[in-house]
């Protein structure tokens, strides 16, 4: 098959893999949007900061303070986590009444302030971070070199995948969030704080964005515009998988990721606006999304 | 009207439309004077991007959709006006026009995948389609890449008149941005426009009451996109250069801020926003990164505490829609 198409395998399954990587970002930061999205009705611009945050987080625990690659992956996300539960107590709350656009025009603001604030100090040149020593090497698998991180990166970002969608799909606390998307009044009534709940969802979803930044980092440069760069064409996946469903959230940003990755050998210059001519296909089919509810 | 809405005046009737011609008098004969104490290039850059505003407005403000890429059509009008007069030759009036066109294509096709999802989701599909032609823009040789077409030249009005002299080619500017700015006036006051407002303000009974509600949007989407590009086309002769900057999100941004700042929903709030914006950015424009983190903040208070924006607030304590 690949003599007839003239493509090495080498080159073939190597693409794969770059497109799995970025699938696992797409498919976090996608997550990410949708549980903030599902209860707070807020489209979160501010998420590819946040993630280029626990990138930088994890760079400056590092450089700073001594503290590695699996400190970080525990303390980023709770240390940015809460930053955003400070943002939203102090800043998104005053939103909720009105139309859905001030929420992300103000997000939108709240990135351009933390993207200039991280440009101002550090430049916008990228920093590189080194790949843990446990996680160096590469696997022969025959057909592909498998560097052990990256293989990592697809592990790490399947299980926080699954791990959330079993908690908001499976569990009690999982069930009190549906309910308070569909009713927040009458899960209020049955004497739920919701306010606590929309707080801690909101430093949840920022959680898993600083998570996908400390996993990237070792992959990408560590720079202020690696966030804005990925979320718009997070916005356009989310857009195609429609944001009703988790699991969508999810298979469609791993599906995007491969297909952009195989653009890569077939076609190298569509690659960077593949997605988006997806979504562009997927509007005039299914204007509601894959997952989506009309 | 509640708080909850998007724009937040409402210009209609006769009463208020009196006041609208005594400013717009007053602005007319303010910009006559302008130059004569203020550079003419920065002046120009102010009305390029008022009409930008106005334009972006006539959708935000008055149809309730939010293009989150409306950079696209003011960058893409930039290149082709740019192409026209370096490449071709062109007279600067075809190369204005040129570049308005092909904004208005870009405006129809872009539109009519857009007006298929609401709200949010409006916004999102823009600024994705607006980045998928920056990605191409950046790739194509006609762009020239991240050097931008350089060294336009101000080829003569008509074939006729010279303007490479700054002070007459204010003049030229400012008849076009009057021009632009009269149409979408027009456009706000007319039948069409109050069922746009209808449909900003409740678009469900719009549907009720028969309207097709899209064609409605997609004819506020195409005209905001066709004035947008004229603003660019414009830009790009008075600058003589166009660039990545002018079709970059950033700049998508940028517009919506202009008009936030001015007043959504206002007739003159975007001019105010616009050379506001303008005017910010020369007086930073040795400070980098500076001019960004202060309009985030500018966005962060406008929405909180002030979202009447400038001229909505004056507005409001005049008791009369501006």
């Amino acid at each position: 098959m690949f003599e007839l198409l003239g493509i090495s395998p080498p080159a073939f399954f190597g693409q794969l893999l770059i497109g799995l990587i970025n699938g696992a970002f797409y498919a976090i930061l996608s997550l990410g949007l949708a549980v903030i999205f599902g209860l707070l009705h807020i489209i979160n611009f501010v998420h590819g900061a946040q993630y280029m945050l626990g990138a930088f987080t994890a760079l400056l625990l590092m450089t700073h303070l001594g503290i590695g690659y699996w400190w970080s992956l525990l303390i980023v996300p709770i240390v940015v986590g809460l930053s955003g539960i400070v943002l939203e107590r102090l800043l998104l709350k005053n939103l909720y009444k009105l139309d859905h656009v001030y929420g992300l025009l103000l997000t939108f603001g709240i990135a351009l302030v933390i993207e200039g604030t991280f440009r101002e100090i550090y430049g916008s040149s990228g920093q590189p971070y080194g790949i843990p020593e446990q996680l160096k090497g590469v696997q022969n698998l025959g057909f592909i070199f498998l560097p052990n991180y990256r293989a990592w990166v697809i592990v790490a970002s399947l299980v926080v995948c699954l791990g959330t969608w079993f908690v908001i799909e499976r569990t009690r606390l999982g069930s009190y969030l549906r309910a308070a998307t569909e009713n927040p009044a009458l899960v209020q009534a049955f004497g739920i704080n919701v306010p606590v709940m929309v707080a801690l969802t909101y430093g949840f979803g920022v959680a898993l964005a600083a998570f996908a930044g400390v996993l990237a980092a070792p992959i990408y440069q560590v720079s202020p515009l690696m966030g804005t760069n990925i979320i718009i064409v997070v916005f356009a996946v989310v857009v195609i998988g429609g944001m009703g469903s988790i699991m969508g959230a999810i298979v469609t940003g791993f599906m995007l990721g491969v297909v952009e990755g195989l653009t890569k050998v077939f076609y190298p210059e569509a690659s960077s606006t593949v997605i988006f001519v997806v979504m562009v296909v997927v509007l005039l089919l299914k204007p509601a999304g894959l997952f989506g509810r009309a | 009207m509640t708080d909850t809405t998007l724009a937040t005046s409402r210009p209609g009737s006769t009463d208020s439309r009196r006041h609208q011609y005594v400013v717009f008098g007053l602005l007319v004969v303010l910009a006559l004077i302008a130059p004569y104490f203020i550079y003419p290039v920065f002046l120009m850059k102010g009305l390029c991007f008022a009409l930008f505003a106005c334009a972006f407005n006539l959708l935000l403000g008055y149809g309730g959709l939010l293009s989150f890429g409306h950079a696209l059509y003011f960058g893409s009008a930039a290149y082709v006006s740019a192409h026209a007069a370096k490449e071709w030759g062109l007279s600067t009036e075809l190369c204005i026009i040129l570049g308005t066109a092909y904004a208005s294509v870009l405006g129809l096709i872009v539109g009519w995948l857009a007006i298929r999802r609401q709200g949010i989701y409006f916004a999102m599909i823009t600024l994705a389609l607006a980045q998928m032609v920056y990605f191409f823009y950046l790739q194509t040789p006609f762009t020239h890449g991240e050097d931008g077409i350089q060294g336009v030249p101000r080829n003569p009005l008509f074939g006729l008149f010279d303007i490479t002299d700054n002070l007459v080619f204010y003049h030229v500017v400012l008849a076009v941005f009057l021009a632009g700015f009269l149409i979408i006036h027009r456009t706000i006051h007319s039948p069409y426009g109050q069922v746009l407002k209808t449909i900003r303000e409740n678009e469900d009974r719009a549907i009720s009451l028969g309207y097709r509600v899209e064609h409605y949007k997609l004819l506020a989407f195409v005209l905001s996109a066709t004035l947008s590009g004229t603003a660019g086309a414009m830009k790009a002769i008075v600058f003589q250069i166009a660039s990545l900057t002018d079709v970059f999100w950033a700049m998508s941004g940028e517009v919506v801020l202009m008009t936030l700042i001015g007043g959504l929903g206002t007739v003159f709030g975007p001019i105010l926003g616009a050379f506001f914006v303008v005017g910010l950015q020369d007086y930073l424009a040795d400070y980098g990164s500076l001019v960004t983190i202060i309009q985030g903040v500018i966005f962060v208070i406008c929405v909180l505490a002030f979202r009447r924006g400038l001229v909505g607030e004056l507005g409001r304590l005049l008791k009369k829609a501006l």
